[in-house]
């Protein structure tokens, strides 16, 4: 990291140094963007049967509970920790809305206790996290553990699935008149929020100083444990409330429900330009991302390429991604050099 | 400064673009893939049907599915159809929605799916259906209003019955015996063992079932639980074990043992799991279902209900090639019959 610092500063300098359409669309994000349209325009042309409606649908009810949980999961891997613990209270969510259904509560209650455990998971996590001083990685690693242990011994081997029926039919419901699923206003109001909440208040500036520079970001007078608590506690409600969906979608409370989801979020949010490293990252990128490996998954399957090769060609997209970056710097400090030198020679 | 950057930044979105051009044309590569191996089912043996069939097993690469997908591919190829089998590389809850979707949107004649969850792909089911998909389940079952045809594997009389059977063939019809369980609180074995206990004391009077153990489906606890057995009751003359793992452990303590020969094991097996020891002469005979037969009824089946020739109804008959004529049960079910009796005349037939 101390090294790549000063080579950063420049990069800085000279983005600002360009014009504004240049800094707005030649952008990792907008290169994730393009690779969407690209993706989409090539399936729709040579996959048959992609090019319908009904695609669309089944594309944003599978991507939904990604898009929700990369919102949060965004801001806090630009503040430099990561939420390794979505996936498994997703479970938990799940479970906590099957018991309660099953006991006979409504299903509003159920859903509002179910987004309560996760703001207490959430809030468990940031905790941990900032009063302790421990790593995000280590502390959400034995979350997710934990989580999924009390999800999976909540309800054992069994599964719920005496949901309301309305409810379940809503969850799986278009808008009318759209091939656009409900659950995707639910998205759009949330990634409002978002987008408002990362982009346009002194809050949100203040994750991208905390990832680039915690001391210093302490030294401007962010209030940098606060922050990465309250978003810690974001990412926990959103993946309950995406519990939630999940749960009503498929209308089965299960304790393995969503095993493995934390690392396709994170997978998605990288691939749509947010470091690794905390700093740098914006959500047009990151919805690009989640969509784009949703696009690819569902043309490559109507292709049908086989699900360990839709996972080789992911995985590739994503290692290009991460390694793009890296790449693009080491070209430009090897131009760099030479660029300076070539006014003497000339 | 300004102008080096933009060829470098043209430069990503080429590769990009590169990218994506090599992405697609995997996605090219793979659509006449999977017609081309379709294609000689579709021109040979007589054409009375270009029905597509799609099998959804639990997760793809899994021996078992392996073989029932065997059958099904023969059905298929006998019928003049379509096959074709598509699933997730992991049996996850959810994993089968996409790929029910992805069937729906290709509008397929036919899917047959063994459910990894009976509730989470009902909405999925239901989607396919409205536009005129045929659901058959097999293996797994799920929710009845969720598929058209249920095709079962046996049941729960016909599983109790042949170990009880095989078990008194094995010992001669008289001595005491043993039953190596899976969990106590399993409901599929605790139904066997009590359908078995009934079997016993009603046709093989001189038979005593003297303990039950639980193996809690474990293979050390199953072999210590085994070794117990044979220390505690001296006169044991045969265990049967209704699980695949317990009789797995318990075949492999008695083939190392002083025993080996004299108590005789028995129960639910897989071929490729007692293999060895119907080999060395510890097991005389087990029994399962045969999944390719599973697999070559469920493609039948799935072909009856596209083509019209019934609907799924109680009493409906239909012919599924060499396995011959069944008619559909209670329950929108159709039972593939006896248990399959595996021993060293067929084992190696066998690859699951």
């Amino acid at each position: 990291m101390s090294q790549t610092r000063p080579a950063e500063r420049s990069r800085t300098y000279a983005d600002h140094a360009r014009p504004w359409w240049q800094r707005v669309l030649l952008t990792p994000e907008m290169a994730i963007i393009a690779l969407l349209a690209i993706v989409v325009l090539v399936a729709s042309l040579t996959v048959r049967n992609f090019a319908t409606p009904i695609t669309l649908t089944f594309l944003l009810l599978d991507v939904a509970t990604l898009l929700l949980i990369a919102l949060p999961m965004t801001m806090v891997m630009i503040t430099g920790d990561i939420d390794l613990s979505v996936g498994s209270m997703v479970g938990l969510s799940s479970v906590v809305i099957g018991m309660m259904v099953q006991a006979g509560q409504p299903m509003g209650l159920a859903a509002t206790t179910a987004v309560g455990v996760g703001i207490l998971g959430g809030l468990v996590n940031g905790l941990l996290i900032t009063r302790l001083q421990l790593p995000a990685l280590a502390v959400t690693i034995g979350s997710m553990a934990l989580y999924r242990g009390i999800a999976v011994g909540l309800l054992g081997t069994t599964a719920v699935t005496a949901f309301p029926e309305e409810w379940t039919t809503l969850a799986r419901a278009n808008i009318p008149g759209t091939p656009i699923p409900l659950v995707m206003i639910v998205f759009a109001v949330a990634l409002a929020a978002f987008v408002v909440l990362l982009h346009f208040t002194t809050f949100g500036r203040g994750t991208y100083a905390i990832g680039r520079s915690r001391d210093a970001a302490l030294f401007n007078g962010v209030a940098v444990d606060r922050t990465r608590i309250i978003l810690f506690v974001l990412s926990g409600a959103i993946a309950a409330l995406a519990g939630v969906y999940y749960t009503l979608r498929f209308g089965s409370a299960r304790g393995d429900n969503a095993m493995g989801l934390e690392l396709q979020v994170i997978a998605a949010v990288v691939l749509g330009g947010v470091s690794v490293f905390g700093g740098r990252g914006a959500l047009h990128g990151v919805v690009a991302g989640v969509l784009l490996i949703g696009v690819l998954s569902s043309a490559l399957r109507l292709a049908g390429v086989t699900s360990d090769v839709i996972n080789i060609i992911t995985g590739v997209l994503l290692v290009l991604s991460v390694i793009s970056g890296s790449i693009l710097t080491w070209a430009r400090s090897v131009r760099a050099r030479p660029s300076s030198a070539t006014p003497a020679q000339a | 400064m300004t102008p080096p950057t933009q060829p470098r930044r043209l430069r990503r979105l080429a590769a990009a673009t590169a990218l994506v051009l090599a992405l697609s044309a995997c996605a090219n590569g793979g659509t006449p893939a999977s017609d081309g191996d379709a294609s000689p089912g579709t021109g040979t043996g007589g054409a009375t049907s270009d029905v597509q069939v799609a099998f959804l097993p639990k997760n793809l690469g899994n021996p078992y599915f392996d073989t029932s997908s065997t059958g099904g591919r023969e059905a298929v190829a006998e019928i003049g159809g379509t096959f074709s089998e598509v699933g997730p590389a992991t049996a996850a809850p959810d994993a089968q929605v996409s790929y029910i979707n992805t069937l729906t949107q290709q509008q397929v004649d036919a899917i047959v799916v063994s459910a990894n969850d009976p509730a989470a792909i009902c909405g999925a089911l239901n989607d396919a259906k409205t536009i005129g998909i045929k659901v058959v389940t097999f293996d797994s079952d799920t929710n009845p209003e969720c598929r058209d045809l249920f095709v079962n594997q046996a049941t729960a009389e016909g599983i109790a019955k042949v170990q009880v059977d095989m078990i008194a063939e094995q010992i001669g019809d008289e001595g005491e015996i043993a039953i190596l369980s899976a969990a106590a609180n399993a409901t599929n074995q605790n139904t066997w063992i009590e359908m078995m206990t009934e079997e016993l004391a009603a046709s093989h009077p001189n038979i005593t079932l003297v303990e039950t153990v639980y193996g809690n489906d474990d293979d050390q606890t199953s072999f210590d639980r085994t070794a117990g057995l044979l220390q505690s009751h001296p006169n044991l003359k045969g265990i049967v074990s209704p699980t695949t793992v317990g009789i797995a452990a318990a075949a492999r303590y008695l083939s190392t043992s002083q025993y080996k020969g004299q108590v005789a094991i028995t129960g639910l097996g897989t071929p490729n799991q007692m293999r060895e020891y119907v080999a060395d002469g510890t097991v005389t005979e087990f029994a399962l279902w045969n999944p390719e037969d599973l697999g070559y009824l469920s493609a039948y089946a799935a072909n009856a209900l596209a083509s019209d020739e019934i609907t799924g109804a109680e009493g409906d008959t239909f012919t599924a090639g060499r396995l011959g004529e069944f008619t559909v049960e209670a329950d929108n079910t159709v039972l593939l019959g006896e248990p399959y009796r595996f021993n060293a005349d067929n084992i190696d037939d066998f690859d699951f």
